[in-house]
């Protein structure tokens, strides 16, 4: 499959503004930071989760805990595709019971993502509470799932795909929106 | 791009890659083990047939709870209560079982090749979990995680496998899997049971007929128990196992001090290997059946779940990713 | 009246090798020679073709009476006769065994009445080839045996081996023996080697034949017994043989074609390569053709072992030894021997005809006053050989599927066709 770029959604400065704003919601709406914790949904949930720890050790000087959770085993669409997913770990260092977690991730679309994540949490232990933060809501959802976090919200049509560039992982720093070309 | 593997029927016609994504695949299940809930949605809907043409409990028990923690359904037959004995042939047992569209079976048979056989009839994934004296592959798989885990890699390792290897499927699996990632594997036992042809099995195989040789700076150590069911020839006293081949604390002195002891169970402590070294520090017998375990789980993951292989082009699936 | 023309007669008898016309009158052989001409009669043109003596296979099962679903006397004699066979030995490991006089000329009726080739019956040494008690031997040679053997077993004991051949020297019967030491056999199911130990597969020795065939040995000296070896598959056979006929003793042995072409390598769990005694090393099979070739090996014998398919359709342990062979044994002969240069192909024709008819104590050839019994074979037309097209019943074959060159064109036996192929023009 082939994609052609479209248009930039945001630069590499609006996406470090972006996660700066994101952080201070975060401790806001939280009440303080105590239980509260990130779990880093892979792949590229992963660095902005840990971004979001570092910059909210910036600014309060308190420690978030950050997971990483793989959901590949909690995917609802496992058997429409081909060769399996590669699976990989989950590594939660703490324990997930009574904690204020928020999930972290690059795009909301559909919401079954966020569904296996919870899922996937809940085979942990019990949180308190469950929030989630992404980078870019594009809509088109599926399930009663919202986004209590969002950097930006983008209309799209579904032969689009919105890609959160990320250095830790693209070697590149921007959020394009792509065409699917078949 | 790893060639998709469609069954699993032995480690001899695998290659190092494919074993190497096996073993890596298994750790997100091994961790999956310490779960507090460890029940996984991810094979729901799918059916796994368990066939079991030979008596078997340990092995029985890891598919089917693998399978349950993947989600999936069991269907299980047990050789002493099936048709089998009433002269059904294996090819009428299988296509009855298949009548029933079971996703994936794990067999277990008395004839070296019978998974082979299955595979070639029916349509749907094979998991061979033991045939006659030929493969093991998940023992092989699981043994191979359980030293990569704690000695960090296989390669250039002195690894011993001490017992009756003609007629251990266990010991072949072993042999194959341990060559191909570049092991020294040392094979000893009474010499009826440890023929020249071997050593031919595969590259870096040595056998030797004195436990002292066998056990002089190994880094692990395999104990077979030796297989009386599968013997046609009159056996060996007993006494003169334990004399000559009997794994005692004194004779795994001569190994590394920090030697790793596994056996593929069930253990005879007395007969192979001697308590105190079956129960001492140096074994992994636990972990071995835990690994297996994680092995079986993403196997059946792999082979069982996902589309079968002539599958139509898959929908497009409805996320943002590009790939 | 049957004259063939224009073809190359190879008669080992009289080792005639050239162009010759054979003029067939009713069952007998009338006269050869160049450009005859025979006005009354039908003629057959073998322009590059070879004509030979008609073949003669001495080892092969016919599986009736008893065994039906696998073959029959009507379906294997055609298949012998697809394959080139003019006449066949068949075997008495039936149900029940030929161990007497009433299951042979049971035997010879059926064959006269449906049997395509000449079937000349094999007598069972002991009372159901169990090793035990002497069988109806004269009794059966008056209803038409030409050998004994307890074919599918090995004659049990060397004291029972003793008496089969005192008995049968004085009533002029070769005993033919499948060489096979029980305890060395004990649930093997393929060559204990290399292959046998990768594939978990219970192993057969070597010496599990060859011990058996130096007891054959001996107590045929101590006898003075006519001894052919069946199937024989390992060098160590071998020596016993070449060193037998050194000393002067009335030693021959046959060899099949799969045993000259296959080996152990080429077993996996595909029960097609099954049978015994098994597909032996490459060693034993090189010793085999050298012996083909250097006379040490008297015949080339096909065991033609058909099984229905659901028989063969189970687990290399449990399925049943034996493989079909009558359509393929003339090719593969020419494949693996003649076309490799390892033997000529008059030699090759002596494995087919005056090899065998030696063992049996009778003529092969093409002379006047001979029984018109001829072979008439291609040797270079391609062809491919499909086990659902066969004539047999059964389609345990490993050969399926496979290219050869030459084949036989047509089977003549006594004076009328018994196999013809679709591409000789009939008049």
């Amino acid at each position: 499959m082939r994609v052609v770029e479209k248009r930039q959604l945001l630069s590499n400065e609006e996406i470090g503004r972006t996660l700066n704003r994101l952080a201070h919601e975060i401790v806001e709406k939280s009440g303080g930071t105590k239980d509260l914790a990130l779990i880093g949904v892979r792949r590229r949930g992963v660095p902005l989760a840990e971004r979001l720890s570092a910059i909210i050790r910036g600014f309060s000087h308190a420690e978030i805990p950050v997971g990483i959770l793989d959901i590949t085993l909690y995917r609802d669409d496992l058997s429409t595709v081909g060769p399996q997913p590669i699976v990989q770990s989950t590594e939660i260092p703490f324990t997930v019971d009574n904690r204020d977690l928020v999930v972290v991730d690059d795009v909301l679309y559909t919401g079954r993502t966020m569904r296996a994540a919870m899922n996937g949490l809940f085979d942990l232990g019990r949180p308190r509470r469950i929030r989630l933060c992404v980078m870019i809501d594009r809509g088109h959802r599926e399930l009663p799932i919202e986004a209590t976090f969002v950097g930006r919200t983008v209309q799209t049509s579904d032969s689009e795909i919105v890609e959160v560039r990320l250095k830790e992982v693209d070697n590149e720093e921007r959020v394009m929106l792509v065409d699917r070309v078949d | 791009m790893l060639q998709r593997l469609q069954h699993l029927l032995g480690i001899e016609t695998l290659t190092r890659d494919q074993i190497s994504f096996i073993l890596d695949q298994a750790k997100p299940f091994q961790e999956f083990q310490r779960y507090p809930l460890k029940k996984l949605a991810t094979l729901r809907g799918k059916t796994v047939a368990i066939a079991f043409f030979e008596a078997s409990t340990r092995t029985r028990i890891s598919f089917t709870t693998a399978a349950a923690r993947l989600g999936a359904d069991t269907m299980n037959l047990q050789a002493e209560a099936s048709s089998l004995k009433k002269g059904e042939s294996l090819l009428d047992t299988v296509r009855t079982l298949e009548a029933m569209r079971p996703d994936g079976i794990v067999m277990r048979h008395g004839s070296s090749g019978a998974p082979e056989f299955v595979a070639e009839r029916l349509g749907i994934p094979v998991l061979n979990a033991g045939d006659g004296t030929h493969e093991h592959p998940t023992q092989g798989l699981l043994d191979a995680l359980t030293i990569r885990d704690r000695k960090g890699t296989l390669e250039g390792l002195n690894i011993a496998i001490l017992g009756d290897i003609l007629h251990s499927r266990v010991a072949r699996s072993n042999i194959h899997l341990l060559s191909k990632f570049g092991a020294h594997v040392t094979l000893c036992g009474p010499a009826m049971w440890v023929p020249r042809e071997l050593e031919n099995l595969a590259p870096g195989i040595r056998r030797v007929m004195r436990i002292e040789d066998a056990l002089a700076g190994a880094d692990v150590i395999i104990v077979l128990r030796v297989q009386t069911e599968r013997i046609h020839e009159p056996s060996l006293a007993a006494e003169e196992y334990v004399l000559r081949y009997q794994l005692t604390p004194e004779r795994l002195q001569v190994a590394k001090p920090d030697a790793l002891v596994l056996h593929p169970g069930p253990m005879i402590r007395g007969l192979e290997i001697d308590p105190a070294v079956a129960d001492g520090p140096q074994s992994c017998v636990l972990e071995q059946v835990t690994n297996g375990l994680a092995i079986r789980m993403a196997l059946l993951y792999h082979l069982i779940g996902g589309a079968p292989m002539d599958a139509p082009h898959p929908a497009k699936e409805r996320s943002n990713a590009a790939d | 009246m049957l004259l063939i023309k224009n073809g190359r007669v190879l008669d080992p008898a009289s080792k005639t090798d050239g162009a010759l016309d054979v003029l067939l009158d009713g069952e007998k052989i009338a006269k050869t020679g160049t450009a005859l001409s025979a006005p009354d009669a039908e003629v057959f043109d073998a322009t590059a073709l070879v004509v030979a003596p008609g073949f003669i296979d001495l080892h092969c099962h016919l599986r009736e009476p008893g065994q039906e679903l696998s073959e029959t006397i009507e379906t294997g004699t055609r298949a012998a006769a697809r394959g080139g066979f003019a006449a066949v030995c068949c075997m008495p490991n039936t149900q029940p065994v030929n161990d007497n006089a009433s299951v042979t000329r049971s035997i010879v009726d059926r064959a006269a009445a449906v049997g395509t080739v000449r079937v000349w019956p094999i007598g069972a040494a002991s009372i159901g080839s169990k090793g035990e008690a002497l069988a109806e031997i004269a009794a059966m040679k008056d209803a038409g045996i030409v050998a004994v053997s307890d074919d599918g077993k090995p004659i049990a004991t060397a004291r029972l081996m003793r008496q089969v051949m005192d008995y049968c020297t004085s009533l002029g019967l070769p005993v033919i023996d499948h060489c096979e030491d029980a305890s060395l056999f004990a649930g093997g199911v393929m060559r204990e080697g290399p292959a046998s130990v990768r594939l978990g597969l219970k192993g057969i020795p070597a010496q599990c034949e060859s011990i058996c065939v130096g007891r054959d040995v001996e107590i045929a000296q101590l006898t003075g017994a006519r001894l052919h070896i069946a199937h024989m598959s390992t060098r160590g056979s071998l020596e016993y043989v070449r060193a037998a006929k050194k000393q002067g003793l009335r030693v021959t042995c046959e060899v099949t074609p799969h045993h000259f072409t296959l080996t152990d390598e080429h077993v996996r769990y595909n029960t097609n390569y099954k049978m015994n005694p098994p597909l032996a090393s490459r060693e034993d099979r090189d010793a085999l053709i050298e012996g083909l070739a250097d006379g040490s090996i008297d015949a080339i014998a096909t065991d033609h072992a058909p099984h229905h398919p659901a028989s063969k359709e189970v687990e290399f342990d449990r399925a049943p030894f034996g493989i079909t062979g009558f359509e393929t044994a003339l090719a593969l002969g020419l494949a693996e021997l003649v076309h490799k240069g390892k033997l000529p192909l008059m030699r090759l024709i002596d494995l087919f005809t005056t090899g065998p008819a030696r063992v049996l104590g009778i003529e092969r050839k093409i002379a006047a006053g001979a029984p018109a019994d001829l072979t008439i074979f291609s040797t270079d037309h391609t062809w491919t050989f499909r086990a659902s097209e066969s004539a047999s019943k059964s389609r345990n074959t490993p050969f399926d599927g496979r290219a050869f060159r030459g084949t036989p064109m047509a089977t003549i036996v006594g004076g009328r066709f018994a196999f013809r192929h679709s591409k000789t023009a009939q008049a």
